[in-house]
């Protein structure tokens, strides 16, 4: 039993990371920018094809297309933010539903024109490997899945907690006004949060692209535990979001164990609920 | 130093400003007093372009500054200390000070302007690594002033620097913004405070709904008795 529950937390735990990963740039996005990205799932969803194509076509492996999903989708979030975001950025919130939704089915559309629906995977020679240490199994892609997902996320919280850029990025997340009156030029500190908010959840695709399927609508599928982490987590911590990512992973293996693995949405909706109803600034949230 | 045209600005269609005209020389200590909602802070976010000005110009130092983006008149030298201190409360004093030299070249001279602002506001070396959330309000009130500072400005614009504090602190306040204005730094001040304001302005204008009603030497203001019998209640 005991090595069960090991077991599970393990399995969690490394879950717990990619989510976080995932929900870490939703949050730095709606810190920042008050914008609620509803094609955050389809971001992935394109990090996810993008890693994809790099090992079909070159042969590249998923671990080392970060190093070019990376930048790209940082490039892709500029764009995206200044064409879409930008405009609607003192929009009322419906106009701003509206927009970052209609972004997620056009993308959604567009991976399916081109890609069909096909579930796609990649076949690499560590797929199946396996750690085995004390009767525990540690699937070797998800342990590498979490390793990565963590050193990005430390990364980002050092970049924010000691760069000049970093610090304007949160004085402007907890007071815009002042954050203009200081000289942050706030246009460009939008754009840069968007833009790592995008290279996260690219990042996050590529190395789910291993241990996982891409399709067009596979984003919807991790961005509503996205949704559940950030709410968990507290909307504006992105320790929260850390934490809420590693606490949801754990949540899916122990549901998945105990109750049923079709029950595991059930769970993350009950527990979004009860945060709603008894603690809707989340675990890490300040009012 | 700066001068103001005719300036009118909106909030949605409600109109704040209506033909605002002042002048503010260099050196000075310059306050514009008048009542809540007569345009006060309106004419500092227009200055500092937070808020457009719908007709008007602005000129700083010879050059057009009316609608340019906040961070570029914050490069000029126009930086403001806004009312309610709206610091950043999740970061600690240091961190505050260090988003004050945001600009390139405040950035520069951080370190030697750190020091000038410590020996301004000894407390706050004091509790440099609190965070600004957790400070008293006269400390906070401070941290506002010394971040300000820490943008190198050539005018500072000060909004309702004494607004809540207790009056031996207000009495503090005041006695900073003239040792900030002795150290060469052009103040444009607004207060409710008209009695105080007034004492250490060289020049003052008047604000009613958004007007400019009344303009003068500080002294002159004081002694005037619709000034007298409106604000200072005499």
């Amino acid at each position: 039993m005991l090595a069960t529950v090991i077991q599970l937390i393990i399995n969690g735990l490394l879950l717990g990371g990619i989510y976080a990963l995932i929900s870490i740039g939703l949050t730095l996005i709606f810190g920042v920018l008050e914008i609620i990205n509803f094609a955050h799932g389809e971001f992935l969803m394109l990090g996810m094809y993008a890693s994809y194509w790099l090992f079909q076509l070159f042969g590249v492996d998923p671990y080392l297309s970060l190093l070019m999903v990376i930048p790209t989708f940082f490039l892709v979030g500029l764009a995206v933010q200044r064409i879409i975001i930008q405009p609607i950025i003192n929009a009322p919130p419906l106009n701003q539903i509206f927009a970052t939704v209609g972004l997620s089915l056009v993308l959604q559309n567009v991976a399916l024109f081109f890609w069909k629906a096909d579930y796609r995977t990649v076949r690499t020679a560590y797929s199946t490997l396996c750690l085995k240490t004390g009767g525990l199994m540690i699937s070797l892609p998800r342990l590498v899945a979490f390793v990565l997902a963590i050193a990005m996320i430390s990364a980002l919280l050092m970049f924010l907690k000691r760069t000049y850029t970093g610090k304007a990025i949160r004085a402007l997340a907890q007071e815009k006004r002042a954050a203009m009156l200081m000289g942050i030029n706030v246009y460009r500190m939008y754009q840069i949060a968007f833009g790592i908010g995008i290279a996260c959840v690219g990042a996050a695709g590529a190395i789910l692209i291993p241990i996982y399927y891409a399709f067009p609508t596979v984003g919807a599928l991790f961005v509503l535990i996205a949704f559940v982490v950030v709410i968990l987590g507290g909307y504006n911590s992105l320790v929260g979001a850390l934490i809420g990512g590693l606490i949801i992973g754990l949540v899916e293996a122990f549901s998945g164990f105990f109750l049923s693995p079709h029950l595991k949405e059930a769970v993350y909706f009950v527990i979004f609920i009860l945060i709603l109803l008894f603690r809707p600034t989340g675990l890490f949230g300040r009012g | 130093m700066l001068s103001l045209e005719n300036i009118s600005a909106y909030y949605g269609d409600v109109q704040a400003l209506r033909d605002i005209s002042l002048r503010i020389k260099e050196g000075k200590i310059v306050t514009i007093i008048g009542s809540n909602g007569a345009g006060k802070s309106t004419t500092l976010n227009t200055i500092s372009g937070v808020l457009r000005c719908a007709s008007g110009k602005i000129e700083f130092l010879g050059g057009r500054i009316e609608n340019l983006p906040p961070h570029q008149i914050v490069e000029l030298g126009v930086v403001q200390i806004p009312e309610a201190r709206l610091l950043f409360p999740y970061m600690t004093v240091l961190e505050n000070l260090e988003l004050g030299a945001y600009t390139p070249k405040a950035r520069k001279g951080k370190e030697q302007n750190q020091e000038i602002v410590f020996g301004l506001f000894p407390v706050l070396e004091e509790r440099k690594t609190q965070l600004a959330g957790t400070l008293s309000g006269g400390e906070q009130q401070m941290l506002a002033i010394a971040r300000g500072l820490m943008a190198r400005p050539k005018l500072l614009m000060l909004d309702e620097p004494s607004l809540g504090l207790a009056p031996l602190l207000v009495k503090q306040v005041f006695g900073t913004v003239k040792e900030i204005n002795a150290q060469g730094i052009t103040v444009l001040l607004v207060e409710q405070n008209v009695f105080h304001s007034l004492s250490i302005a060289d020049e003052a204008y008047v604000l009613e709904n958004g007007r400019v009603v009344l303009g003068g030497g500080g002294k002159e203001i004081l002694e005037n008795p619709r000034v007298k019998e409106a604000y200072l209640g005499i």
